[in-house]
């Protein structure tokens, strides 16, 4: 039993995407397949899942030569495929999900539901996945989804699994769950592959690591052979730095001072609790906590977003407590959304446009209400340049470009004007180590112009490699604060809410 | 974005190019008078018999009555002087309304008030029709003024419920037409606005003053009503794509969330949008009072104009100046569907179906693209092209 794609050729207009690649899957093996946005790693998969045909190269499975048209027919010759964005219907159940598209049936048609329950057991608890086969999907969580995709891959028979970024939407705690799962499936015999760009986890999980760049596989490694610095360089095709360089901090006045600060969620639940806490010029303050805890509130309560409940805001000692967002942009405040496409960009809008989001309405943009057009491309033209945006040009839609660069056009926009207050959230999440690396630097070069920077991260590395000090959210509490040398585990503890 | 937004941009065509735009809504016409062409074939009983014993003579017949239709349906629409004045006469309140629902579009919002907004319309300018007097160069402003401001109220409310309460602006204009209607049957019986003489709804005759001037004088109908149709795609295009309450426009319509983000404020769009749609179709409202023999206003004064300005935005794709072809074109159908059907017998009703057949073409592209075997501009390829951008 094994799993073979060889010689792999995929070109679209334009692009090789799958240049000659190779990749092998024995049972009870797993693979990391590594790489940078665009590097073809999903096309790849996408071939392997029948929902591209490769234009050369075979794919074949215990050494017999198969074409895939559909994923059907993948599926049949036992290959499953766990989407990054999940494919379940919110208001079915768990079994009713798992059984979609294959119902088993009694006579006449009806569902057998005893019959898809039990299945559905029967697979959570041989591979000790914890599933209620009874819940709705909507009322759980992320983590436990991804289990109920999984357990309809195995429900397919899958001796393959393919797992598209599993970890991108985890908390740390459900990363753990996961692997832990990965382990049962390989000791099961089954052969994974999982596509990343973190590469501490590919270190840490893969028996093998392919790191494919520009449609080719560049490398293929075993981990305790590498570092991941070695990875990193491999996938960006250049040294790379993934420690931030920064200067000692040099903290000036308070700029940001938040009081006894109350949010509500969008349930009406308290959020933020009482947090206090100042950001001076010159720094930065990181602040760290699993997802959910409060950071969103707390952002959205800051920025005029959120309705603030109780507590005040003060910025530079002029109080902006629920201050509309415009007036803290008329302020100097940046603010990069943790959600760069549901609210940092308009993706239909090009690149020009997405520029001058928050700032179309003022000059030199605009007179009156008379959009500068010329004006304002020629800046977007610059911006784009400054600020290492790839994109074919500044007319075409953002939604056309890749996650990083989209990052980008949010990082400029933002960051091209006189800030003394720059909130970054999340301002890394799902983008490649080149872009990372880039924004990283641009958030230091801002503190070291003299602005307070507040960030928030879920991803812990990001916070301690960027932040002079970090406070721990838990529970909508602050439940510790630190140096930028504090040992993990304290900072861990403090995330579980259990430190201090 | 939300995937409803996607949903909704797609049908409306917010956010593509304009020569993409025009491409599929071209070939879903030149596809819908092919299919006309086979109903009109079939729809010849004496054809359909004399199919059986002289086959030949049954398609010739059947051919020489497809070619002598759309002779006449091109004949009536643009074959001379009084066609072209009255394609043009169709099309304007057409044009006017159409650009209000396209303007929601673009700003998210699915108007289907234009029918209500151009009844208020004209009964503002009613008023000021009738008992204002002023010279002609006054008189036509101020009326027509008037009309936009009934539409403006009209839309604008159902633009503030939606901003203060949540209220759908798909239920709230579609209450809103029925309440116009019946506010208008009412007030055209009262005193002071009902014709005297009359005991049905019709209001008195506005006074000369306030009548819009022909276009190629007195002969044919067409009026200067088609200029300012023409000023108002100039406006909403400028409005839309080169002022800054544009940019909000089209920035919430798109993603009100990154919108609220950036400092825009949404209820505010969705108020504003709402009303100067509503005007929009206020004036259509006003044209028709103003530019239509007896140049009184009455129920049925929009007759099917607000609805069928919802068929015009989309088959524009809710941009001004495709708002502006799919107006004349519909203008142009209706023009010439008379001259068919007095000229050649076909039932005016086909051009109903014709623009029905246009329609369904646009609102299901991929049918177009598979009859024509044009290559779809958002596929796979596509969006793998330029992720391969990243760094």
């Amino acid at each position: 039993m094994s799993l073979e794609l060889s010689g792999i050729t995929k070109r679209f207009p334009g692009v090789v995407a799958n240049d000659d690649v190779s990749l092998s899957l024995a049972p009870g093996e797993v693979v990391a397949l590594l790489g940078e946005n665009g590097a073809g790693k999903s096309t790849l998969m996408n071939i392997l899942y029948g929902l591209y045909t490769a234009d050369e190269g075979t794919i074949k499975v215990d050494g017999e030569e198969l074409v895939f048209d559909s994923s059907a027919d993948a599926i049949a010759a036992g290959i499953g495929m766990v989407h990054q964005h999940f494919m379940l219907v919110p208001v079915f159940t768990v079994t009713e999900n798992v059984v979609l598209g294959l119902e088993p049936t009694t006579v006449g048609g009806v569902i057998d539901r005893d019959q898809a329950r039990k299945t559905v057991m029967e697979i959570s608890e041989r591979y000790n996945l914890a599933v209620d086969p009874d819940a709705l999907i909507e009322n759980i969580s992320v983590g436990v989804q991804q289990r109920v995709e999984i357990i309809k891959v195995l429900d397919r028979e899958a001796r393959f699994v393919v797992f598209d970024e599993p970890t991108a939407v985890l908390t740390p705690q459900e990363v753990d769950d996961f692997f832990g799962i990965v382990e049962g499936l390989k000791a099961d015999g089954k052969g994974i592959v999982f596509i990343t760009h973190k590469l501490g986890e590919a270190i840490d999980v893969a028996d093998r690591i392919v790191v494919m760049r520009s449609g080719k596989t560049v490398a293929e490694v075993l981990p305790q052979d590498v570092t991941q610095q070695d990875l990193a360089d491999l996938m960006v095709g250049r040294p790379v730095d993934l420690k931030v360089p920064k200067a000692e901090a040099n903290p000036g006045e308070v700029v940001l001072s938040v009081q006894d600060l109350e949010v509500l969620d969008d349930r009406n639940v308290k959020a933020v609790d009482k947090v206090s806490f100042e950001v001076r010029a010159g720094e930065i303050v990181g602040v760290a906590g699993v997802q959910g805890n409060g950071q969103t509130e707390l952002i959205e309560g800051i920025t005029g977003l959120s309705e603030v409940v109780g507590g005040k805001v003060t910025i530079a000692g002029k109080e902006v407590t629920s201050a509309s967002p415009r007036e803290l942009h008329s302020m100097g405040v940046s603010h990069i959304p943790e959600d760069r496409q549901e609210s940092g960009l308009v993706l239909n809008f090009t690149v020009t446009e997405n520029m001058v989001l928050d700032s179309y309405y003022e000059e030199p943009y605009s007179k009156g209400i008379v959009m500068d057009w010329e004006y304002t491309r020629e800046s977007a033209k610059r911006l784009v340049e400054q600020y290492d945006v790839r994109t074919p040009g500044t007319e075409v839609a953002v939604s056309t470009l890749s996650g990083g660069n989209q990052q980008k056009v949010i990082v400029a926009r933002e960051f091209d004007r006189d800030v003394q207050l720059v909130i970054a959230a999340q301002p890394t999440r799902g983008i490649d180590v080149g872009s990372i690396e880039y924004i990283h630097s641009q958030i230091v070069a801002k503190r070291d112009a003299g602005a307070a920077v507040l960030v928030v991260s879920s991803e812990l590395d990001e916070v301690r490699a960027l932040s002079d000090r970090i406070i721990v959210l838990f529970h909508g509490k602050v439940a510790g604060e630190f140096g930028p040398d504090a040992a993990v585990t304290d900072i861990g503890l403090a995330m579980l809410g259990s430190g201090q | 974005m939300s995937e409803q937004q996607n949903w909704v941009n797609r049908a409306t065509g917010v956010g593509t190019s304009v020569a993409r735009s025009l491409l599929l809504p071209t070939l879903a016409l030149i596809t819908a008078l092919v299919i006309g062409a086979v109903i009109i074939a079939f729809s010849d009983v004496d054809n359909l018999q004399l199919l059986g014993t002289d086959t030949g003579q049954a398609l010739s017949n059947m051919w020489s009555e497809v070619v002598d239709s759309y002779a006449a349906l091109f004949r009536g629409s643009i074959g001379s002087v009084n066609s072209i004045s009255e394609t043009l006469f169709a099309a304007t309140p057409l044009l006017l309304a159409g650009l209000g629902v396209a303007l929601g579009f673009q700003a998210g919002l699915f108007n289907i008030g234009a029918q209500g907004q151009m009844l208020m319309g004209s009964i503002l300018a009613a008023y000021v029709g009738i008992y204002l007097t002023a010279p002609a160069f006054l008189h036509i402003p101020l009326t027509l003024a008037a009309g936009i401001i009934g539409g403006l109220i009209w839309g604008g409310l159902t633009g503030l419920l939606k901003a203060r309460t949540g209220a759908h602006e798909v239920i709230t204009t579609i209450m809103f037409n029925f309440i116009a209607l019946f506010f208008v049957q009412w007030i055209l019986t009262t005193e002071g606005l009902q014709d005297p003489g009359r005991n049905n709804p019709v209001s008195a005759a506005i006074q000369e003053t306030a009548q819009l001037p022909k276009l190629f004088g007195e002969e044919y109908r067409v009026t200067i009503g088609f200029l300012i149709a023409l000023l108002a795609v100039a406006g909403v295009h400028w409005l839309l794509y080169r002022s800054s309450p544009g940019f909000e426009f089209r920035a919430v319509g798109s993603n009100p969330h990154a919108g609220s983000y950036a400092g825009m404020k949404v209820a505010l769009v969705i108020t504003a949008v709402m009303a100067i749609a509503g005007g929009l179709a206020g004036a259509a409202g006003a044209n028709q009072l103003m530019g239509l023999d007896p140049y009184k206003a009455t129920p049925s004064l929009a007759g099917a104009v607000g609805f069928d300005a919802i068929t015009v935005a989309l088959l524009g794709r809710s941009n001004p100046v495709g708002v502006m072809w799919a107006a004349l074109l519909f203008g142009a159908l209706t023009a010439g569907g008379r001259e068919m059907q007095g000229a050649a017998q076909v039932p005016i009703d086909l051009v109903v179906v014709l623009q029905a057949l246009i329609v369904i073409f646009v609102a299901a592209p991929g049918m177009i693209r598979a009859i024509w075997r044009v290559k779809a501009d958002d596929d796979s390829a596509a969006t793998q092209v330029t992720t391969s951008w990243g760094a």
